[in-house]
């Protein structure tokens, strides 16, 4: 039997950049799954996990804890700070669907402040202006040389997701991008 | 940088989030084995390269992942117009 | 303390700071608002570089972006000098130290000026005429000697400490240039409520407003107007103001480059701001508003310091408060330069006389300055001036012929007329349209959203230019899709600045000897026309053999004269001798802009596993595999390369051996046709495959070449887990996405890549079941419950665990999938139970010789993709059965299913301690003469410590009929000895796996 129980260590841990105008932090580990669903199975999906899938690509819906990001026609990013089994929710659902656990392939930074738009628009092409991207927007998209999920989690409030060993990067240019005073 | 109209996010997204993919409207047969070697050499090999209008391949993998098809004008560099992966050609008489 | 050439009350500096500054040494004093340029000719100061060709002596031709001859170098400290700053554009701040360039030892006294008296001997094509010959000398002797000199400045030979910051934006309307027309489109679409940028390369906005005396616009002076409206759009939220900023580069669907330049004018060093900030703005529609420039009379020794355009004449003393000399003639061809000679008079300052090519020029402004008594010489030509490192007069003659007349000055202002800039518009791919009657390439066809507007657009009359502009902004903001009423009225122009006109090349009687027409190159008008007698007919052509327009300048006020002239010598017209392309930059940018941070840690992403810090903490040398950083091995005290590596290799084969395999690709493959799916992506046969147990997956392409490979293990009838080469995975899942998306989108079954998901760690050797057994719970890993192949879900020190039961080593081996972030700690226990079995960490070089051992492939390194499942040994993992899968087809063509092809073999070198070179080729018969035919080449190559000999595998011609042959790998000192083997070295039977 096991002799010891392994420890997580998430691989931002301890690092944090705050400026007047922005800070950068790592979010907290959450449970996450990469869904995978045509249309006809979106409702008895949302049903199971009490929350309605967005049906249209780049929203995102919250309830509670749990965030749903739709990023693709059949593509959500299913994030819940939780940490709970949301696969096991799921088991239930007959239609077709795939739900696959990446609760540790993904890293989560939080990027707020007046200067967090500057920020992710020194590495992410897309245009971020709250008209164009308002609260609740998402998208797989490009930070620099890294791809990232981007959520607009309020108006000066981002949450910036990427693969594990892509942190390092995407948190080093986000700190570099955050030292431009520039809003 | 280009921007590139992916038709799933219904969007003008910037071209660093897509990635080319060939020739466009080349199908798979099914009964691929039963292929002369002519047919097949056409099939895999042959491709059109016009100068001019191409139909062609796109994937917005950065972005929703889908494959779609383009047509471009490979003089201008000008995207006519993009649609889903299994739409057929578009008719582009009335477009620049 | 006032600098001599200071006039008190003039300019728009009113009461700055004095900065201080030292140019080459010596001690000056300007204004904070002045440039380099207006510091130092405040000062008296017009001698400041020597040329780059014969070292002329060279003062200030500009005032601007535009300056070909004053580059210096400015000096912070070792690591921030920059060569090459026009002395026109760098701001001045109180500490600046500049240096002239392209001077030894003095800028007064310069040895190669040499050059110059030899100046015949340099004409055009002079390189490329006479360092041709011996070809061995271009790199020993010409080459370096050219280029010590001709060189410009020197770049600082410590890295650069500052930091660059860069930004993507968006707007509904960019403007490009801030003067008249410009604040007018901008004032006029920002009202309508649009998102605009407005960028100007100056300090401040206001374009030629800050020389232009005469103008007024809704009835304040034109300066002061510029200043309001820009006091009106900064209080605006939906408009970004950019100054010191240059839109270089227009790219496709209006996405246009600038560079912000944030800290040059400071001084510092300032660590909290970047430096310089790399804009790129996607605008919707764009509006050019770019101006135009003055183009210098061409006539002989034109380049004395102390001769310069009219409109910096007119911006030194109008913006900066400083008059050029206090006895200034005037040299033109349209009446711009009347102007400058007015507003120099109306100062105070002497005006020897304005020389204008024409014979009877009439206009208002011709009469006032007649009537404020300056001497017009109409007809006149300027054939020559004097003076040594300054002008000191002007030789003047009438323009038909007759005596020359010798007039004392201490400055000449000249115009030529005006260029539009064009450069942007250009860059965008429109067609520039060439306009006879003023002489001048104007914008034709677009090519983008986008307009041009003012004296870009030659657009010359005020009343016209400010309706122009205002119907541009609005038109710009409708048209990017912003509701407005298009109501606010137009500003008014109550008085206005007029000319046209001008003329091209030199004037009717006067000699193209040293007439220069590119300054920064100098290329003279003799140099074209030689150029075009030597065989030159198209621009292009002449711009390359003269070299004029080639500079940095990029003969922003050269080109039009030097088309001019050939023209002229070919006899055609200016549009069929055509137009030089114009490219980006509009002017320099620094390489530092343009890689922003990407340098360092944000070259590119450096990717690490979970375990990464453990190999680094246990002493891991590293290898590169792609953007990973892969654990190479893991040497103690005192350990070469090749002792850590027979000891870890050893190691697996006697304990066990514990290794980082995280970096793998990973995809799950879900939905009930997964199985289906599986079967056509992979040649092997997966329908059957029981859940719990894994296979060996070859996937092709439709070609029939090996495309990747990795252990697939099936966790549930409708979920696989399949692993990719490390530097396969991410093409890999775009390959099945492909067929998945666009050629089987019928099949109810997704892809996710799990790369990252799961940390894993190998654990490899006979003790390795001993080794993970107190881990392990809830899985029976005995060889009867979990055998060779499997694969089980369960927990692992308390942790979910993916455990397979896999070997690429020959030995009985485990790899432990755990969630990546227990990945290390995971590692720990793993390594904790290890050492009680004497196993230890080993890394990829290891892994590469026990795999080489067994004959396993890497794909990418026995295979190149060219070659088939057969060529390397590998045809029985294609399911005979079956009906399709991609590259079925492709396997079937003639070539591939060939006699003789290349096979997987091994080889054993007849001295069993060589080791061959990766690469080597092979050869039948060593003596056979060069070029030898060579029937293949060495893929893998090892000291094998396990087997007590060098081991290697290759691909050779009909490799597996040549088994036992003796074949030759020739090298540059030697020949070796080879026999040709099966592809195997160790536990030929397998055993091991269950040993």
């Amino acid at each position: 039997m096991a002799n010891q129980i392994a420890l997580r260590r998430p691989v931002l841990d301890g690092l944090s950049v705050q400026r007047q105008w922005v800070s950068v932090k790592p979010a907290a580990p959450a449970s996450r799954i990469a869904l995978r669903a045509p249309a006809e199975s979106l409702s008895q999906l949302s049903a199971s996990l009490s929350l309605t899938l967005p049906s249209k690509v780049r929203a995102s819906a919250t309830s509670g804890t749990r965030t749903a990001l739709c990023l693709g026609p059949d593509e959500w990013l299913i994030i819940d700070a939780d940490g709970v089994d949301i696969a096991g929710e799921m088991a239930g659902v007959e239609a077709f669907y795939s739900a696959v656990d990446v609760s540790h392939r993904n890293v989560g930074i939080i990027v707020a402040g007046e200067g967090a738009q500057a920020a992710i628009s020194a590495g992410c092409p897309q245009d971020l202006a709250l008209r164009e991207f308002p609260v609740r927007a998402c998208c797989r998209t490009i930070l620099g040389k890294s791809e990232i999920v981007l959520q607009r989690t309020g108006d000066q409030e981002f949450r910036v997701e990427c693969w594990r060993s892509f942190a390092d990067y995407v948190f080093t240019f986000l700190q570099e991008a955050s030292r431009d005073p520039l809003i | 940088m280009l921007l590139i109209r992916c038709p799933y996010c219904e969007k003008d997204l910037p071209e660093v989030e897509f990635r080319h993919a060939g020739e466009a409207h080349l199908v798979r047969p099914s009964n691929i084995t039963e292929m002369s070697d002519a047919e097949f050499e056409g099939y895999f090999f042959i491709r059109q390269n016009p100068k001019g209008i191409v139909f062609e391949r796109w994937r917005h993998v950065h972005g929703c992942g889908r494959f779609f098809n383009a047509a471009r004008d490979s003089v201008s560099d000008k995207f006519l117009t993009t649609y889903k992966a299994g739409e057929p050609k578009p008719v582009l008489g009335d477009r620049e | 303390m006032t600098a001599p050439y200071r006039i008190a009350g003039k300019g728009h500096l009113g009461t700055a700071p004095v900065a201080r500054f030292t140019f080459d040494g010596k001690s000056y004093a300007g204004l904070e608002g002045d440039t380099l340029a207006s510091a130092l000719l405040a000062n008296g100061v017009h001698l400041v570089g020597r040329s780059f060709k014969y070292h002329r002596p060279r003062g200030f031709l500009s005032s601007g972006v535009e300056e070909p001859n004053a580059l210096v170098g400015v000096e912070r400290d070792a690591a921030r000098t920059t060569p090459n700053v026009r002395a026109t554009v760098q701001e001045l701040y109180d500490g600046l130290q500049a240096v002239s360039q392209n001077r030894w030892p003095s800028l007064s006294f310069d040895v190669g000026a040499v050059n110059n008296l030899g100046s015949p001997f340099f004409s055009a094509g002079f390189y490329y005429k006479t360092f041709m010959w011996p070809k061995a000398a271009w790199k020993h002797l010409y080459e370096p000697f050219i280029r010590r000199a001709a060189g410009l400045g020197v770049a600082p030979e410590q890295p650069d400490p500052d930091h660059y910051a860069a930004r993507y934006e968006h707007c509904d309307l960019l403007v490009v240039g801030g003067g008249v027309a410009g604040l007018t489109a901008a004032l006029a679409a920002a009202e309508s409520g649009a998102r605009v940028v407005l960028v100007d390369e100056q300090p401040e906005f206001g374009g030629s407003l800050r020389f232009e005396s005469q103008t007024r616009i809704d009835g304040q002076d034109g300066w002061d107007w510029a200043q309001s409206a820009v006091h009106r759009l900064a209080g605006m939220d939906n408009v970004r103001l950019l100054t010191r900023t240059t839109a270089f580069g227009y790219h496709a669907q209006n996405m246009v480059a600038m560079i912000e330049r944030v800290t040059e004018h400071l001084p510092g060093p300032l660590p909290d701001l970047p430096r310089e900030r790399l804009w790129q703005v996607r605008a919707k529609q764009v509006v050019l508003a770019t101006g135009s420039i003055e183009r210098h009379m061409v006539f002989p020794n034109n380049d004395r310091p102390g001769i310069m355009l009219a409109s910096a004449g007119r911006t030194f003393l109008n913006h900066f408060g400083v008059a050029v000399g206090r006895n200034v003639g005037i040299y033109t061809s349209n009446d711009s330069a009347y102007y400058a000679a007015i507003d120099l008079k109306k100062a105070g300052v002497s005006v020897a006389a304005i020389i204008d090519v024409r014979d009877n020029p009439k206009s208002a402004i011709v009469d006032q300055a007649r009537a404020l008594g300056i001497e017009i010489k109409a007809g006149h030509v300027v054939s020559g001036s004097k003076g040594h490192l300054r002008v000191s007069a002007m030789i003047v003659k009438p323009r038909g012929g007759g005596a020359e007349q010798t007039i004392a000055v201490d400055a000449m202002l000249t115009s030529s007329g005006w260029t539009p800039s064009v450069h942007l518009f250009s860059q965008s791919r429109g067609k520039v349209a060439y306009d006879e009657a003023t002489q001048r390439f104007l914008p034709g066809t677009y090519a983008q959203a986008c307009v041009s507007v003012g004296a870009c657009n030659g657009s010359d009359r005020l009343e016209d230019l400010l309706i122009e502009a205002s119907q541009a902004g609005r038109g710009a903001a409708q048209a990017a899709g912003v509701d407005h009423d298009a109501a606010g009225a137009y500003p008014e122009a109550s008085a206005a600045e007029v000319w046209t006109g001008g003329m091209l090349g030199v004037a009717p009687g006067v000699e193209d000897k040293k007439a220069f027409v590119d300054f920064q190159n100098d290329v003279t008008a003799k140099d074209i026309a030689q150029a075009v007698r030597e065989g030159m007919r198209s621009i292009e052509h002449v711009k390359r053999f003269t070299t004029n327009g080639m500079a940095t300048d990029q003969g922003k006020t050269s080109n039009m004269h030097g088309l001019a002239i050939a023209a002229e010598v070919l006899g055609k017209p200016i549009p069929e001798v055509g137009l030089t392309t114009f490219r980006q930059p509009y002017t320099p940018v620094t390489f530092g802009a343009i890689a922003g941070n990407a340098r360092g840690a944000l070259f590119d992403p450096t990717r690490r596993t979970a375990i990464h810090s453990w190999a680094e903490e246990h002493g891991a040398e590293f290898e590169d595999v792609g953007q990973w950083k892969r654990a190479w091995y893991f040497p103690t005290a005192g350990e070469d390369m090749q002792a850590a590596i027979n000891r870890e290799c050893v190691t697996v084969r006697q304990n066990a051996g514990i290794f980082d395999a995280s970096t793998l690709g990973k995809i799950e493959v879900v939905g009930p046709d997964a199985a289906t799916f599986m079967e056509l992506l992979y040649t092997n046969p997966w329908q059957k495959l029981e859940p719990g147990r894994c296979r060996y997956g070859i996937m092709l392409r439709e070609d029939g070449y090996v495309y990747d490979d990795g252990v697939v293990g099936r966790l549930a009838a409708d979920r696989f887990h399949v692993t990719t080469t490390t530097g396969g995975a991410a093409r890999v899942l775009h390959h099945m996405e492909d067929y998945l998306q666009t050629e089987f989108p019928h099949l109810k079954v997704y892809l996710t890549s799990i790369s990252e998901q799961w940390a894993v760690i190998a654990v490899q050797g006979p003790k390795s079941r001993d080794i993970i057994a107190p881990l392990v719970e809830g899985i029976d890993i005995s060889d009867a419950a979990m055998p060779h192949m499997s694969v089980r879900e369960g927990k692992i020190c308390g942790v979910p665990t993916r455990l397979f039961r896999m070997s690429f080593t020959g030995e009985r081996g485990f790899e432990i999938n755990v969630p990546a972030d227990y990945g290390r700690s995971v590692w720990e226990a793993v390594w904790a139970e290890g050492k009680k079995h004497g196993a230890c960490a080993y890394g990829t070089e290891t892994m590469h010789v026990l795999r080489a051992e067994k004959g396993y492939i890497i794909v990418g390194q026995e295979t190149d993709g060219t070659a088939t499942p057969d060529d390397v040994g590998l045809a029985w993992a294609i399911g005979k059965a079956k009906k399709d899968f991609v590259g079925i087809r492709g396997l079937q063509r003639q070539d591939l299913v060939a006699p003789g092809r290349k096979q997987l073999v091994g080889l054993r070198t007849k001295n069993s301690t060589t080791v061959l070179e990766e690469g080597a080729q092979l050869v039948a018969d060593p003596n056979q003469p060069i070029p030898m035919k060579m029937l293949g080449h060495v893929t893998s190559s090892y000291w094998s410590e396990n087997c007590g000999r060098s081991i290697a595998l290759a691909m050779v011609e009909g490799g597996r009929n040549r088994i036992g042959d003796i074949l030759y790998v020739p090298m540059p000192d030697n020949t070796i000895e080879v026999e040709v083997t099966e592809p195997i070295f160790f536990d030929e039977k397998g055993e091991r796996l269950n040993g």
